[in-house]
């Protein structure tokens, strides 16, 4: 039912429509009109940020702990810039998200008005499609088009720039039922795998001896179903799996054909299985330079399986032998079907030598660290904190990047898809305590994590402003090793041991900022109160800033040296220099 | 001072080209809106592509769509990345390359401009008539040439024309088309 109305009221009918119950935002001159339609209804929540890349962290947080698509409302000119780095982190991590920036009316687009920048021109490589929208008419089309665009195919970014004329503006608004945004005229992902191309999958896994599944965040996104699919295909196949540090919970971590996760600083065994694989499976993932180190030495003798939605992730970077293109979830559980209108017996016997070998790498320990005196090990950080919580349903874990975002994808397994957060793909430090803030959102009563560093919390810090505002009780656990810790380790294993910049002067006293901002502060620098200190972080009603000092020269190992294939490893038990591991090749690549 | 360490690309290994690279013409369906071309631009640029040639204009009013054909020259395996990529943007139908399809028509059009008097000035009208080429504008000093073919043809056209006097010369870029019965 065609409707008349104000550009913004389109706007946020338009969210109602499609079931938006909570946005992000901040407000500013070009986006008044939406921001008085907001103030009277009482439909859409609107969560006041503190910076606008503080929103688009907290709509990915929103969106990969729910499946739904994150929303973003920001303002022209720096509203919009700010957004950039949240936008290109949704990009590259395949988060769905529709941000939708206020732009200066249409006669002054182009004549450098106040607070005007080219939105859609910067945000054209960091956004999955971007709107702008010069015409009211076409306003309900573009906004039902763009959750559309986010959610389906590979998710991503999308943006809408609406000039102020345009917000102001009469017109007609169509719900999405009469939109049919799936028909649209050339934007058709293809989601079902070619049955031909599954059913030959499934007789190459049958005869392999030597299998791995390389999961990734393909899994995650298809949703919960894609992920009981992959657990039924792994238990009937009996095959080892791996994730990428983004496909993480999508397999239970307390499996015992879990290998953990693989890559640069990923577990000997699962690097090991993937170089030394007849047969490797990839579900929606896709050859990133952190999983395959040196490319030309990539498992060499292995055949290749790649199921991705996205048709050009498929011999992008490594050759496959055979690509199926279409939603994991849907081929995972076609791949069950077939497997099982195959065979009902069980290849353990077929299988055994492989595990074998697998059973010898997985005693090198390669997560292994040794907790002595009362100085914290990160690691051992991480594992306190797990053990404190496991067994809990309800917990979700948001990192910064960095050497605690390694140790805590190596330490801190998780049985459930969606629990998990982290930027992968573009490596945004300040990412966490956002995206905890939009978990926290999206989950009231849950128990939502930070896993962070003393220098990327410092980038975002000032959300925890919205947390205190909001009553969102987010537990940021900030290893404190007054290091880049991760700048410093390259600079340990590539410089020389100069350290460049790579550490953190002048720190605040966590304890008194989380006072500052109206949190609960706690500190913690002796492994004998670290058990006691997590429970009253835990316990804490509030947002708290947890300042964990830890040992201030951990490397974060295992972790594949630059340019070298799986096979050579630094394990946590090597005793030369690292610094010679690396040569001078290696040390021209990042 | 560390010349040597100087970064060679932003990826974690450079696997060393064995392939080796093709000119291959694409024709890529696109909505007629604004901003397509900066998207197809930026997308070149964004991923280190080549384009040696591109035009784009709109070929059906009522569907609001263009035809931009394309010429670049990759290697098979980033040829694939590029048809791949274009599909991916929300506003391109069809990706098409015409090279792999074979046999497709390729066609260029130039307006070459010859000041001169005397026998040079007779000789590039010879020659013009000899390349099919019209005259579109002349004076008693000069003549502008439309020559229409394949790019070898305007290439041996235009180095003909300099030493004859050529002022300038502007091209349209290459316009391609399969041939047969099927359409895109």
């Amino acid at each position: 039912m065609a409707q008349q109305m104000t550009g913004a009221e389109m706007v946020i009918q338009a969210l109602t429509d499609q079931g938006v119950t909570d946005i992000f935002g901040y407000p500013g001159g070009a986006v008044l009109p939406m921001y008085d339609v907001i103030f009277q209804q009482d439909k859409v929540r609107h969560i006041l940020v503190r910076h606008e890349q503080g929103a688009t962290h907290m709509a990915e947080g929103y969106a990969r702990s729910t499946g739904k698509v994150g929303v973003v409302l920001v303002t022209s000119g720096p509203g919009a810039t700010n957004a950039v780095t949240g936008l290109t982190d949704a990009l590259m991590d395949s988060i769905p998200m529709v941000c939708i920036t206020g732009q200066v009316a249409t006669p002054l687009i182009g004549s450098d008005a106040f607070q005007e920048c080219d939105t859609v021109g910067i945000t054209r490589s960091c956004t999955k499609h971007n709107y702008l929208v010069k015409n009211v008419n076409d306003l309900s089309r573009v906004l039902h088009e763009a959750f559309y665009i986010a959610r389906s195919g590979r998710p991503g970014p999308v943006l809408i720039d609406i000039p102020k004329d345009v917000q102001f503006a009469l017109g007609t608004y169509y719900g999405p039922a009469e939109i049919e945004t799936t028909r649209h005229k050339s934007y058709h992902p293809q989601t079902e795998g070619d049955a031909r191309l599954i059913e030959a999958a499934v007789d190459l896994m049958l005869r392999s001896e030597r299998p791995v599944f390389y999961t990734g965040g393909g899994v995650v996104n298809s949703g919960p179903e894609a992920s009981e699919s992959l657990r039924e295909l792994a238990e009937l196949t009996g095959f080892p799996v791996t994730s990428t540090l983004m496909g993480l919970g999508a397999f239970p971590g307390s499996s015992k054909q879990w290998l953990g996760m693989l890559g640069m600083h990923g577990s000997y065994e699962a690097n090991m299985a993937m170089h030394d694989c007849d047969l490797m499976i990839n579900i929606g993932a896709r050859f990133d330079d952190r999983i395959t180190g040196r490319i030309d030495a990539f498992s060499p003798g292995s055949r290749k399986i790649h199921v991705d939605i996205d048709p050009s992730s498929i011999n992008k970077n490594v050759r496959i032998d055979l690509p199926i293109i279409g939603d994991c979830g849907q081929v995972l559980k076609e791949m069950v079907r077939v497997w099982r209108s195959k065979t009902n017996e069980s290849r353990a016997e077929a299988l055994a030598p492989w595990w074998k070998e697998i059973a010898s790498w997985r005693k090198r320990n390669s997560f292994g660290f040794q907790q002595t005196g009362s100085v914290i090990k990160p690691q051992f950080a991480i594992q306190r904190l797990y053990e404190a919580v496991k067994g809990r349903q309800d917990v979700y874990v948001t990192t910064e990047v960095g050497q605690h975002q390694m140790w805590a994808a190596q330490h801190f397994p998780f049985e459930m898809p969606n629990h998990w957060m982290t930027s992968g793909g573009l490596g945004t430090m300040g990412y966490g305590l956002p995206a905890a803030i939009g978990v926290q959102v999206a989950h009231p009563d849950a128990l939502v994590i930070d896993i962070a560093g003393e220098a990327s919390v410092q980038m975002t810090m000032q959300e925890m402003s919205t947390a205190v505002q909001y009553e969102l009780p987010v537990k940021i656990f900030i290893l404190n090793n007054e290091r880049m810790g991760m700048v410093r380790q390259w600079q340990e294993l590539l410089h020389g041991g100069r350290y460049s910049h790579s550490y953190s002067e002048s720190l605040p006293d966590f304890v008194k900022l989380a006072e500052a901002y109206g949190g609960h502060g706690i500190k913690c620098d002796d492994a004998a109160d670290l058990d006691a200190a997590i429970k009253e972080m835990l316990d804490s009603p509030k947002p708290v800033l947890f300042d964990c000092l830890v040992e201030k020269h951990e490397n974060c190992l295992p972790m594949i040296p630059s340019g070298k294939p799986h096979n050579e490893m630094i394990l946590p038990d090597f005793k030369g220099d690292v610094g010679e591991v690396i040569d001078a090749k290696g040390r021209e690549l990042v | 001072m560390n010349a040597h360490l100087q970064p060679t690309g932003s990826v974690y290994f450079l696997a060393p080209e064995t392939q080796t690279p093709e000119r291959h013409t694409l024709s890529v369906l696109v909505d007629n809106e604004p901003g397509i071309l900066a998207r197809i631009a930026g997308l070149f640029s964004a991923r280190g592509f080549n384009i040696e040639s591109l035009t784009v204009s709109e070929t059906e009013h009522e569907k609001g769509l263009s035809r931009i054909t394309l010429v670049t020259v990759a290697t098979p395996k980033v040829l694939l990345q590029i048809k791949l990529q274009l599909e991916r943007l929300v506003p391109v139908h069809k990706v098409h390359d015409l090279t792999a399809e074979g046999r497709a028509l390729e066609r260029e059009l130039a307006l070459v401009k010859v000041a001169g008097t005397g026998e040079p000035r007779a000789e590039a009208l010879r020659l013009a008539d000899a390349y099919r080429a019209q005259i579109v504008d002349a004076t008693t000093e000069s003549f502008v040439f439309e020559i229409t073919g394949k790019p070898s043809k305007i290439d041996s056209f235009i180095a003909i024309m300099v030493p004859l006097g050529m002022v300038e010369v502007v091209r349209t870029g290459l316009a391609a088309i399969g041939r047969g019965a099927e359409g895109m």
